[in-house]
């Protein structure tokens, strides 16, 4: 018998590929999260594998109205494209979001109010989300299907035991989980999935005039970098020697020490 | 599918154990920073919180993430961080070595290739330092690099290093961990790890570096037997299609396979793939989609596997575990078990040893606290598809939980037996139990499910596939059709209007009793009379239920396995009634299955369905229902 050793992105694409379809036969009703960056996008292009070509849940955007246009028009292209049923969930505005939280933080505050009312209208009882380990210290923490509490909020310090991939998929009514098959990725292996598979991204990725965006956030809490990166291939040479985060970029995450845990325990993504 | 595009070797995932203050997370932050893996924001970032604190600069800062730990310098959860090294890509899991949150030390030890287990030079092994050890092996991770820490605490002595070296030695071998290497650091001053040190000039082995890129593992064998757990069906189309990962073996177009617990037999029609690739076999850790041929029932739970060397059938399962409840486990608590894709009811029938973290002994016992590793026997209500956990590791896993929560997790020694001495417990003559109380001993209560349809309709069929599944699941359940009832119970009598009447109030009344003695009853007739019907109602009351299976007229005399429609319109068979038209439709059936609209398969999923809904007894198989 021949001998195949998967590579690592094949190992990554099957582990994520059972996350989803544990989440779909366990968890209902269930919804994902889709803010047309690459990771979740990659996720989308893997329900897609996961469940032969139809992705079997709403795909949400939770619209802040300051996306990018770039990232506007790559939502209606693809949400045409790949037939999703897209539900554009409209935030609530800034002034309903809790004023002690730093200033750059009250778009991840509005998201996070945004879900919590989705969650609460559809009965939600999972969400998937496409969040990774290496993204942020606190998100470094995270279990793959994570219990949340009827306000969204996240008790850190009594999170459930998770063994294996034998994952415990039951939450008391009114609880939801939150899904996180992407979790043991990288940046870097996200970006050369995603050139595997030849799946879309918004151009804003790509360098232009010596500038392109690293993470894609709200156009006024988000700052390009410098690079010049012009294809998926180039990006994934930066990323061999760069030594600044990936979330550099992402004004709110740098304001106070603890801003990033306060919105994620407050039921941020 | 390979991997040609260049990639390194996959990564190796190391999880870091140890008692608590042995400087697990020192050693990791010390690491980052040694193999240029931390990033200058991350480094400020580590400084502005030290002097937040007013504390020295500390590493630990780098995983200790949170606020909370920040604070009480103690890591609580569990945290993950890559790193590079020139010889692989490393991905450090970060288990907190307090005892308060082992659950949180388990979940990152599950995801372990390999451990590195750190222990105070000072302070040498400690009772958490035997318990991770033991705790390392119940998981599954078996090689180890040991560091032994603040070396500068013991004026850096070999003799020291040699004791402490031969101490878990000892315990390794004892427990069947193949522990490679040992090395004597300063993890704060970065002494031996990731460049060798001049305090130490006696030590001339590895770095924990290069220990850690120096493991080597075993390749998972190719010839071992094909094991899928079952994730569920996806309908596409007309598919029914087959999905789970492929836990060893290849799975390919043209194989037979066995479906556990039922042990029915099946071949493989496609591999189902999007993008469509064409592809015809799927590997060890493929999430593979598959159909097979023919009518064979696969539902969640069960497991696919060559027919050679499959699963055994079992309801009682020796384990080993680790026991994360708040309150002790005893012999007749009741809790769920989740195993590979599966979830059982489970009673605790005995419980054999607890080790002994000092002595690694075992001690008989009655009852197991928290943190405990035992080993204990489980009395399933279903039975199981088991494979044990020197044969298949991956398949032999389960977690218990209570109610709602996790409580335990651990791995399958052996099953105990096979399925036909399962359920021999007696029942003390004259003791008369009601209904409810033979509901609680079955996990369900008992039902008439009466088919009703024309000749050829498909009730026969649906009745033998939901008696199948039925059993497998640990359901008491029976068929009554006219094969094991025109025999005897109606062996006097024929075919006429009054027969046929007196036959089916003989086949209602039979279904009532089998229904209060707790089985449930699946009677497949055509039972062509409303009248009829109504007096089995009547005989079985509310645990009646009447499932109308409907097919055009013109489909079953299309179908017509019998012959039976072909002799009646030849006119040599008399009074049949799919050609009379004298079947009078039920007018407020308890279900309506349509078996001209779908396939046999999705016609007893809709059929098992409905019977599992109306049998389900109101609260869970949950310890506080044992009152």
């Amino acid at each position: 018998m021949q001998e195949r050793s998967p590579s690592l992105l094949d190992e990554l694409e099957a582990r994520s590929i059972a996350i989803l379809r544990e989440a779909y036969f366990r968890v209902s009703p269930l919804m994902m999260l889709w803010s047309m960056g690459k990771d979740s996008t990659a996720l989308l292009w893997l329900a897609r594998k996961a469940f032969f070509g139809e992705v079997p849940f709403p795909v949400v955007l939770l619209d802040t109205e300051m996306e990018l246009p770039e990232v506007y028009r790559f939502r209606d292209e693809l949400a045409a494209a790949w037939k999703l049923d897209l539900k554009n969930e409209l935030c609530p505005p800034e002034a309903s979001i809790d004023p002690t939280l730093p200033p750059a933080a009250r778009a991840a505050g509005r998201k996070s109010a945004g879900l919590r009312a989705l969650i609460e209208r559809g009965k939600y009882r999972g969400v998937i989300v496409g969040i990774r380990r290496d993204e942020q210290a606190t998100r470094a923490k995270e279990r793959v299907f994570s219990p949340r509490a009827p306000d969204g909020t996240w008790d850190v310090k009594r999170q459930p035991a998770e063994l294996w991939d034998v994952y415990h998929t039951d939450v008391p009514d009114g609880h939801h989980l939150r899904i996180h098959p992407l979790l043991h990725w990288t940046e870097v292996d996200v970006w050369r999935y995603t050139q595997r598979e030849n799946i879309p991204i918004v151009p804003l990725y790509l360098a232009r005039d010596g500038k392109r965006y690293r993470s894609l956030g709200e156009k006024n809490i988000t700052v390009p970098i410098d690079s010049h990166a012009a294809t998926i291939a180039d990006i994934i040479a930066e990323l061999e020697t760069t030594t600044t985060s990936e979330r550099a970029g992402r004004v709110m995450d740098h304001e106070a020490e603890d801003a990033f845990e306060r919105l994620r325990t407050g039921g941020y993504m | 599918m390979n991997s040609a595009e260049g990639e390194r070797p996959a990564q190796v995932r190391v999880v870091v154990v140890g008692h608590v203050d042995h400087g697990k997370s020192t050693l990791i932050g010390r690491l980052l920073h040694d193999t240029g893996s931390l990033t200058a924001l991350r480094l400020q970032e580590i400084r502005t919180a030290a002097e937040h604190r007013g504390v020295p600069f500390e590493w630990s800062f780098a995983l200790d993430a949170l606020q909370s730990e920040r604070d009480q310098a103690v890591t609580i959860d569990t945290t993950r961080i890559w790193l590079r090294l020139p010889q692989r890509d490393l991905v450090l899991i970060d288990a907190p070595g307090h005892k308060e949150f082992l659950r949180n030390m388990v979940t990152g030890a599950s995801e372990g290739d390999a451990a590195l287990l750190v222990v105070d030079a000072h302070e040498g092994v400690s009772e958490q330092t035997r318990r991770h050890a033991l705790l390392l092996e119940l998981i599954g991770v078996e090689h180890a690099v040991v560091a032994i820490n603040k070396m500068d605490r013991v004026d850096f002595s070999e003799d020291r290093y040699r004791q402490i070296r031969q101490e878990l030695t000892v315990l390794f071998e004892r427990i069947g961990i193949a522990a490679q290497t040992f090395v004597p650091i300063v993890a704060r001053d970065g002494d031996n790890v990731a460049v060798p040190s001049g305090t130490m000039p006696w030590y001339a082995g590895p770095t924990i570096v290069d220990a850690i890129a120096a493991l080597e593992f075993q390749p998972p064998a190719a010839t071992r037997s094909l094991r899928i757990a079952v994730q569920g069906v996806l309908r596409r189309n007309l598919e029914r299609i087959i999905v789970g990962r492929v836990a060893s073996g290849t799975i390919a177009v043209g194989d037979e396979v066995l479906i556990s617990p039922s042990r029915v037999r099946a071949r493989v029609r496609s591999i189902e793939s999007w993008p469509p690739d064409g592809r015809t076999e799927a590997r060890q850790g493929d999430a593979v989609g598959f159909t097979l041929d023919g009518p064979a029932f696969v539902d969640r739970g069960d497991i696919i596997s060559s027919p050679a060397g499959a699963p055994a059938p079992a309801t009682e399962l020796r384990t080993r575990l680790v026991w994360l409840g708040r309150k002790p486990l005893a012999v007749g608590d009741r809790l769920s078990l989740r195993l590979g894709t599966r979830l059982a009811g489970v009673e605790v029938k005995a419980l054999e040893r607890v080790i002994d973290i000092d002595s690694l002994d075992a001690g008989g016992t009655d009852a197991v606290l928290a943190n405990d590793v035992a080993e204990v026997v489980f009395k399933s209500r279903d039975v199981l598809a088991v494979d044990a956990v020197a044969d298949h590791a991956s398949l032999a896993r389960f977690v218990l939980i209570d109610g709602l929560a996790i409580v335990g997790g651990g791995t399958v020694l052996a099953a105990l037996d096979a399925p036909n001495a399962a359920t021999n417990d007696l029942v003390p003559v004259g003791h008369l139990f009601d209904r409810d109380q033979r509901a609680w001993r079955n996990g369900h209560r008992g039902a008439v499910i009466w088919l009703t349809g024309l000749p050829a309709a498909g009730k026969s069929t649906l009745a033998m596939l939901a008696e199948q599944k039925l059993f497998e699941r640990g359901f008491q359940t029976y068929v009554l059709d006219g094969d094991n009832v025109r025999a005897g119970l109606g062996s006097d009598l024929g075919f006429s209007h009054d027969d046929r009447s007196e036959n089916i109030r003989r086949v209602g009344e039979v279904a009532a009793l089998f229904a209060d003695a707790g089985t449930i009853a699946i009677a497949a007739f055509i039972s062509p009379y409303r009248a009829d019907r109504d007096r089995a109602r009547r005989a079985a009351g509310a645990a009646f239920h009447e499932v109308y299976v409907k097919a055009d007229a013109s489909v079953c005399e299309a179908r017509d396995p019998k012959g039976h429609y072909r002799q009646a319109r030849a006119g040599t068979l008399k009074d049949f009634t799919g050609i009379t038209g004298d079947y009078e439709t039920p007018l407020r059936p308890d279900l309506v299955i349509d078996t001209s609209a779908i396939s046999p398969p999705d016609a007893a999923a809709q059929l098992l369905e409905y019977i599992e809904r109306v049998v389900r007894l109101e609260s869970g198989a949950t310890r506080s229902a044992k009152a």
